[in-house]
């Protein structure tokens, strides 16, 4: 399985998702420059945390233009598997590879702090490591994580089963309390309808390492590049 | 020529910054603020050979980059003899 | 003859004024003077404080690089060094505290880049006036901090906050940065090589923050925020490619030194980088430097402070090299000048001649001022008996936890990303934070520590206490102290009893860090933190601490891990009252001595506390600063979510029952571990000859001791985590 992970001008998660791929799991890594438009052969492209661009504009607004985009859409377009991670996930909206968009916190500030979030769909790529209803605790860390749609592309994400993580408690009830930015339905995650594009705020790559607090990140990382294995054995 | 254009989050979209600007208005004895939208003034100087044409242009600006159709409204001015001093 | 108003405007006094021209042999011109002007002030050539403090210790085995460069350097092991400063941006966030706290930080970052460090981890020591009426400057300088650093993806894991009648007028805003750098990839900022070229990288120059250096040097009054534009507005992103690129930088050897532009701006940067080589100058023509605005003067490129912007120092001929990484990160770059030997800094624009004047002059021209320092009135003492005995322990626990200087700052801290890097081993909350360095074993621990309350009652001892204090946040981590960097913040050097105040503190730093062994490899004075007199701060020398340990997994953390352990209270306890937070919040007044100090006792109780660690003895340590034994006990439970339950407390006289609670005797830990490992822990304070004494035993979901209180964990968070609201 080959990992690319993209560098915008202003990305920084991308080194940490290096260290997981690379240290952790020990798959190939590849990083793609935004100014390249070559995915280098890699089986699941990560976009990943940061402020692109400076999140000028809005958050993604300009990171969804680069060379590399242009590759990505094409790539998600054929199957390939495309991972948001936070402001990957924004980018992706903008992009309008994945619906709704990520808007400011309603509180009005960063928040840095673990959640719970529920598993809603297993049968996926990136959750195949996941059984049902799981919780997994993974951290967030942004300022602009509210997730927004209009009610029929809500209603219709939900119908279709396209939500694939959700903020609950410790255990696996979904209340206000448990959202920390707003999210309509508590969304921390959704998935395209195809199912091979992802964009989630929390940060996976954060709870690989049992020292850094957890390790339901490392789970969703082997459930990718396990499942390459798979087709390629198919 | 000057472009100067507004982008606004739409109704539906919740501002949390409106409600809580609305909520310092009231404080400081404004009580008769009934709501506070906040959004971003964006001012594009450009070169065109018509007002026709600048208006096409930043027309797609605004739904190619400036403003994102999912949560945000806009609207915009062209003033033909505007031009920026330094 | 120069109008005063011109020199008040360039802040010089007409006798620095007269040695200019006496060095000169002529009248300086108007850029000259500008320059000068900005050189001369205190914040950059420190000549109220330079004579105090060479007194201060900064070598040892393990220092690679003192004071004197952007940062100071240790060797850390397996060829890794720490590179580490911190800096005040006090005046410019008390006018505008986001930016003045953004750019602040945004400062400090460029200073470890200059290393050729990469950024690991920031902190921030801030001192407002009491709530609420300073919120303003609170929010402004948390979400301005968080905006930077979040932005730039370094995390920040630690700090202080501290509310004071005294800072109302005078906040300060400490920011320190911590990098990592392979030791044979140290860069330092020195003009080496007549003829290689000198280039700028970064923003474009504009007109923002002219004489930005002499505000810092002066009072805040009334005039103050007419002055507003004196404060920048940060570009973190900016910063982010300035980063990478600089990393990049470091892996050619085309360059010879990175200088960043701070405080006085080109002026600065380029007299520092040729001041440190001994006949070195530099050529400039600022018409080569890229701007923001139309219609600047030399004057205004040489002293814009605009933020975001470095200076290299090419070898002749790789220019293009050089300029090809800037490229490839969007960075405008431009060759602006040369080095030369002949020990001038000159400018030009274009064939205009517009300044010239010797480096030596701007870096060490300015005379040192001579004060004199009178000791002060003495504060109010302490007359202990009449103090009224403690009523309800419990009671007092939740108000003092419920104030403002002891309550949970996880409402601040959680607007912080502390993880970016996947390095945080020990994220904030407890003491110091730990950081792994990946590929070793390795874990550096950081803190910043500063009591000012002590430091007003007795500015000698007050100084000793935070450098200890610094030093056991770090031991409470099972890391060994390494190194300081210290930044001391002052009321106005002028009145005596100011200046008695810094000679004092600088006595007593010096003291403590020759008693511990550790050198202090750079910082920050702040001066002029007054406001036309009616309020001057305390004596503030905050110390930035970095600490090493072997291997990571061994770490410490200050909750209580496990039901049935032993909860031991390691060090001696004396009737440490005065300056305590359990005056203040439970009697309403400051006054007494600061707790009595015996560094000889400190070193064993620290040696003691790391030998359990390596040995694996404990499952966690916490260090017993404000607030005393119960307040640190509380913080346990509370991180821990375990509970205590302990026999009553019976103080042997002349011990006070309220001191054994509250009193504030440093040289103290409350430490956890299993029954189990009691024996080997006995023997050890033996040999270190440490006092300890049980506590209690852990378990439950309440703070008990017997037949005095008895306080549920949700009772005792609830008023942990009301208290910044």
């Amino acid at each position: 399985m080959k990992f690319g992970v993209v560098v915008f001008p202003g990305t920084w998660s991308d080194r940490d998702c290096g260290w997981v791929i690379d240290q952790v799991l020990g798959a190939e890594l590849q990083y793609l420059w935004h100014k390249d438009a070559d995915l280098k052969g890699s089986d699941c492209v990560i976009l990943p945390g940061g402020f692109a661009y400076g999140d000028y504009l809005r958050t993604g607004a300009i990171a969804r233009f680069a060379p590399v985009m242009e590759k990505i859409e094409e790539f998600a377009d054929r199957g390939g598997l495309v991972w948001g991670i936070c402001n990957g996930f924004q980018i992706l909206c903008e992009a309008g590879l994945l619906p709704g968009a990520l808007i400011r916190n309603a509180s009005l500030e960063y928040r840095c702090q673990w959640t719970n979030l529920a598993v809603e769909r297993t049968d996926l790529p990136f959750t195949s490591k996941c059984t049902e209803r799981e919780v997994i605790r993974v951290p967030i860390s942004h300022g602009e994580g509210n997730y927004f749609a209009d009610p029929a592309t809500l209603s219709r994400l939900e119908q279709r089963g396209q939500v694939v993580f959700r903020y609950c408690d410790d255990t696996g009830h979904v209340t206000n309390n448990a959202n920390p930015n707003g999210s309509m339905h508590n969304i921390a995650g959704i998935v395209n309808a195809r199912g091979n594009v992802l964009g989630m705020m929390p940060h996976p790559e954060r709870c690989a390492e049992a020292e850094l607090g957890g390790t339901d990140g490392l789970k969703l990382f082997r459930s990718v590049a396990e499942s390459a294995m798979k087709v390629l054995v198919s | 020529m000057i472009a100067r254009i507004v982008v606004t989050p739409k109704p539906v979209v919740n501002d949390p910054q409106g409600i809580t600007v609305k909520q310092g208005l009231a404080t400081l004895g404004f009580r008769e603020v009934s709501d506070v939208r906040i959004g971003k003034y964006i001012e594009v100087s450009l070169e065109a050979s018509s007002e026709h044409e600048a208006r096409q242009r930043v027309e797609s600006m605004c739904k190619q980059l400036l403003a994102n159709h999912v949560i945000e409204d806009y609207h915009f001015e062209i003033e033909t003899d505007g031009h920026r001093p330094r | 003859m120069v109008d005063e108003r011109k020199l008040r405007e360039v802040a010089l006094t007409p006798e620095e004024y007269r040695v200019i021209v006496e060095e000169l042999k002529r009248a300086p011109n108007e850029v000259e003077l500008g320059m000068l002007g900005v050189l001369w002030s205190e914040h950059c050539s420190y000549k109220s404080s330079k004579a105090l403090l060479r007194r201060l210790p900064s070598t040892s085995p393990a220092v690679i690089q003192g004071p004197g460069e952007n940062a100071g350097a240790v060797n850390i092991g397996e060829g890794w060094a720490a590179v580490f400063k911190i800096e005040s941006h006090n005046h410019p966030s008390a006018i505008e505290p986001y930016q003045g706290a953004a750019t602040g930080v945004g400062g400090i970052i460029r200073d470890v880049i200059a290393m050729g460090a990469r950024p690991i981890a920031l902190l921030d020591s801030l001192r407002f006036g009491p709530l609420p009426a300073s919120s303003h400057h609170v929010e402004g300088v948390v979400a301005g901090i968080g905006w930077y650093g979040n932005c730039i993806g370094i995390p920040t894991v630690g700090g202080e906050v501290y509310f004071d009648d005294c800072y109302a007028n005078n906040p300060l805003v400490n920011a320190m940065c911590v990098g990592l750098v392979r030791v044979d990839r140290l860069m330092r900022a020195r003009a080496e090589g007549t003829g290689n070229s000198l280039m700028l990288v970064g923003a474009d120059t504009g007109r923002d923050g002219i004489h930005g250096a002499s505000f810092a040097s002066l009072e805040l009054d009334e005039t103050s925020s007419e002055r507003r534009p004196a404060v920048q507005v940060g570009n973190p992103f900016l910063e982010k490619l300035l980063l990478e690129a600089c990393m990049d930088l470091a892996q050619t050897d085309a360059v010879v030194a990175i200088q960043d532009l701070g405080a006085a701006g080109l002026t600065s940067s380029v007299a520092e980088c040729a001041g440190r080589v001994p006949g070195a100058g530099a050529h400039i023509d600022v018409a080569r430097v890229p701007r923001r605005e139309r219609g600047m003067s030399p004057y205004h490129v040489m002293l814009s402070e605009s933020q975001e912007r470095m200076l290299v120092v090419v070898e002749r001929g790789r220019e293009a090299e050089v300029k090809a990484i800037f490229d490839a990160w969007d960075l405008t770059s431009a060759v602006i000048g040369h080095v030369t030997d002949d020990g001038y800094l000159t400018i030009v624009d274009g064939s205009v001649d517009v300044a010239r004047l010797p480096v030596s002059l701007l870096t060490d021209g300015a005379p040192p001022r001579r004060l004199v320092g009178v000791a002060s009135e003495q504060p109010p003492g302490l007359d202990i008996d009449a103090l009224p005995p403690l009523v309800d322990a419990g009671a007092s626990l939740l108000r003092l936890l419920a104030s403002p200087n002891l309550s949970s700052r996880r409402g601040i801290f959680r607007r912080y990303d502390q993880m970016v890097g996947d390095a945080t081993v020990i994220p904030p909350g407890g003491d110091a934070a730990m950081l792994r360095v990946k590929g070793t074993r390795l874990g550096l621990a950081v803190t910043t520590d500063c009591n000012s309350r002590y430091c007003y009652l007795d500015p000698h001892l007050g100084a000793q206490l935070a450098v200890a204090e610094a030093a056991r946040n770090i031991v409470a981590t099972g890391a060994r102290p390494l190194a300081v960097t210290d930044c001391l913040n002052f009321a106005n050097p002028d009145r005596p009893e100011v200046y008695w105040e810094m000679e004092e503190t600088v006595a007593g730093l010096a003291h403590a860090c020759r008693a511990l062994d550790l050198p202090i490899v750079s910082g920050n004075v702040s001066l002029y933190n007054d406001s036309s007199g009616e309020s001057a701060i305390y004596p503030t020398p905050v110390i930035g601490m970095v600490g090493l340990i072997n291997d990571y997994a061994k770490r410490l953390s200050a909750g209580l891990r496990s039901e049935g352990d032993f909860v031991l209270l390691i060090g001696s306890s004396h009737n440490d009252l005065g300056g305590t937070e359990y005056l203040k919040v439970e009697h309403g007044y400051v006054a007494g001595r600061p707790p009595a100090l015996d560094l000889a006792r400190e070193k064993a109780v620290n040696r003691l506390v790391l030998a359990a660690a390596e040995n694996g003895l404990l499952h966690s340590a916490h260090d017993c600063a404000e607030g005393g034994m119960l307040v640190a006990l509380a913080e346990c439970c509370l991180l821990g979510g375990v509970g205590v339950r302990c026999p009553a407390v019976r103080p042997e006289a002349p011990l006070r029952m309220d001191a054994a609670f509250f009193g504030e005797s440093p040289s103290r830990y409350v430490v956890s571990l299993s029954s189990r490992a009691m024996p080997e822990l006995q023997s050890l304070a033996r040999r270190h000859h440490v006092e300890i004494s049980l506590l209690g035993l852990a378990g439950g979901d309440s703070i008990e001791f017997e037949g005095q209180f008895r306080l549920s964990l949700d009772e005792i968070r609830q008023a942990w985590e009301g208290g910044l609201v």
